[in-house]
């Protein structure tokens, strides 16, 4: 039999029986929309995390004020600190060996006015460093000065959906903004560039740490960006940065210092048990997809045994029977598998619109693999009925009394 | 084609069948030799054997024991797929029943063999045009099985039956289901085919089908009870 006629005959088949064609479908398609949707979800969070991290170099370290006791859970991002991180603190690390350059950050919403567009955004205090850690470029303008870190001077630098925002088409170079009780003069504006690190840095404003603290009333730090000069003796400039602080706060270790490696592995965890828990629910809706495949198989080699009975009759070989009943079972499981796959892909697409900023894509492995997995269950599990109708008798599939006449 | 040798032939051939503890001979040492080009009918009650005699001649059964020799092949060595291959190439077959797939219509139900035979699409439609053009099915032949009288959907049987050119015509009460003037259209049809050289066997529980035949087989219980030539073949 040549495989179009066997095609043919099959969706002539399927097409006969629609609605129990339409359950085994949408029960296969369910099954491989769960693993690419899942998929493509836990590779969107990853795809977010490396980028966000990737902002940083590998050379870069993180110091939160705060410890967390335990190891291998996240990181306290939003830190709970029972003794403040200084702009003292940070200057004492500048000064270290390997150190070459530190950021400190204060950030919060404040309210930016100009004229009488005012909105609320998110304010940065920090200084030139964490310009260049992290790699913000202006579109126009420059960066903040390099100024000592206690000095402040009123000047920021904007994103540029704030820029767009608060002066519309007019210049923004060189005008005023009011932030609290405070001014200053806009000297740069930067690059359309998304977020980083959970900021979007287009609704930004950064403003000298100095400042910062002023608008905030607070001195303590939220985060000190500390950049290494060489991955040489990595390890030990950080055991140089805790023992120093651990000296300048009384004893006590009292900060968190994060590397790119320690966050990429405590995610890796978190993307590890989501890839067992897709399949887990792949395998669960697998089965149920093959055995539903199974039953309906087997009700349709015991409707059709007369049907068996004639192609047996008209001299279709054996094997040529359990090809009928096996490539039916995997025509459903590739266009449930298909129908799958474009449902997950309308599901992402939608996700994307709703979140531009977490690429949510199913890798092709995944697509591929979820498509192979289905017509595996499909084949197996109408191995059995395939088999059966295969090795029927034809005088007695001929003869079989429970089926109507033609 | 008329072989010199018989085309059949049976050489005790017995098939019982276990019913509870009792053994039953629906063939009971059958000796029995068909020609090329025969007309035979085969007769007798019910339970005689004469379907199961026609299973064995369609090779659709296999004998408990003696052989059965197509075509001076012995069969009872073969595989299932050999005795397929057989199946397709020399027999046809046409059921009280119609046997023809609902889903299909006319014109794919004729084109099956071809198609399970793996005969290219090209090759296929003008056999099948030559078969529906012969029964005189062409204004039907795109209707379904349903859609079509109960002559109409034996003519399609008997279209799917002679499709491959058999040597061998197996009709198992091909007018059972027909009122009078079908089953005569029908009966006069698969004589028409067997003029033309196809080997015809038709089992009837009518006499007046059965007279018809030129060589007469009568069965009870498993064996031949009478095999006589009722006029030369034309």
């Amino acid at each position: 039999m040549r495989t179009a006629d066997l095609i043919a005959f099959n969706l002539k088949l399927i097409e006969r029986q629609r609605l129990r064609s339409a359950m085994l479908l949408a029960a296969i398609a369910i099954s491989v929309m769960a693993i690419n949707l899942l998929t493509g979800i836990g590779e969107g969070g990853k795809q977010f995390v490396l980028g966000e991290f990737n902002l940083l170099g590998k050379n870069v370290l993180i110091m939160l004020p705060g410890k967390k006791e335990t190891t291998g859970g996240i990181p306290p991002l939003t830190g709970e600190a029972t003794r403040d991180l200084t702009l003292r603190d940070a200057e004492a690390i500048a000064r270290l060996g390997n150190v070459s350059a530190v950021a400190p950050l204060i950030a919060g919403k404040m309210e930016i006015s100009h004229g009488t567009l005012s909105r609320e955004a998110f304010t940065i205090g920090s200084n030139r460093a964490f310009f260049d850690i992290r790699q913000l470029e202006q579109a126009h303008g420059k960066a903040l000065p390099k100024l000592p870190f206690e000095q402040s001077q009123a000047v920021c630098v904007i994103g540029s959906k704030l820029r767009k925002e608060l002066f519309g088409t007019k210049p923004a170079l060189g005008q005023w903004l009011r932030a609290g009780d405070s001014r200053f003069r806009v000297i740069g504006i930067l690059k359309d560039k998304g977020e980083g690190l959970g900021f979007d840095m287009n609704e930004a404003i950064i403003v000298p740490v100095a400042n910062a603290q002023a608008l905030f009333n607070q001195a303590g730090l939220f985060r000190v960006f500390i950049e290494l000069r060489s991955l040489d003796g990595f390890q030990k400039t950080q055991q140089r940065i805790l023992a120093l602080l651990k000296e300048r706060h009384e004893g006590e270790e009292d900060v968190t210092i994060i590397t790119q490696d320690s966050l990429l592995s405590a995610f890796e965890n978190i993307l590890n048990t989501l890839t067992l828990a897709v399949a887990g629910i792949a395998g669960i809706s697998m089965l149920v997809a093959g055995i539903l495949i199974m039953n309906v198989s087997l009700i349709a080699v015991s409707q059709r045994t007369r049907e068996i009975g004639l192609l047996k009759a008209l001299g279709c070989p054996a094997r040529t029977v359990a090809l009928i009943f096996l490539s039916e079972a995997s025509i459903m499981a590739l266009s449930g598998a298909l129908l799958g796959i474009l449902i997950s892909e309308l599901l992402l697409y939608v996700a994307r619109g709703l979140y531009p900023t977490i690429p949510f894509t199913t890798p092709f492995w995944a697509q591929a693999g979820s498509a192979l997995i289905a017509t595996i269950t499909a084949l197996l599990f109408a191995a059995i009925p395939a088999q059966k109708a295969a090795n029927m008798t034809p005088v007695d599939a001929l003869l079989d009394k429970k089926a109507g006449q033609a | 084609m008329i072989e010199p040798k018989a085309m059949i032939e049976l050489q005790q051939l017995c098939r019982s069948f276990q019913i509870g503890d009792q053994c039953v001979h629906a063939l009971d040492h059958i000796d029995l030799k068909i020609e090329g080009g025969e007309y035979l009918s085969v007769m007798g009650p019910s339970g005689s054997g004469k379907s199961t005699l026609l299973n064995m001649l369609g090779l659709l059964d296999m004998p408990s024991d003696g052989e059965y020799l197509l075509n001076q092949t012995a069969t009872s060595q073969l595989s299932e797929e050999g005795r397929a291959t057989l199946r397709r190439e020399h027999i046809g077959f046409v059921f009280q029943s119609y046997h023809l797939i609902p889903r299909l219509t006319a014109r794919e139900n004729i084109e099956l063999p071809l198609i399970l035979a793996g005969i290219a699409p090209k090759q296929r439609k003008p056999l099948i045009d030559k078969v529906i053009t012969r029964l005189a099915l062409t204004d039907r032949a795109a209707h379904a099985p349903n859609q079509l009288s109960g002559g109409q959907r034996q003519r399609v049987a008997i279209g799917r039956a002679i499709v491959m050119k058999p040597q061998l015509l197996l009709a198992d009460e091909p007018t059972g289901n027909l009122d009078s003037a079908s089953g005569r259209e029908v009966i006069e049809l698969l004589e028409e085919l067997n003029d033309e050289g196809i080997t015809l066997l038709v089992v009837t529980h009518d006499q007046s089908i059965g007279d018809r035949a030129t060589r007469e087989l009568k069965m009870i219980d498993g064996r031949i009870a009478s095999d006589r030539v009722t006029r030369t073949a034309s």
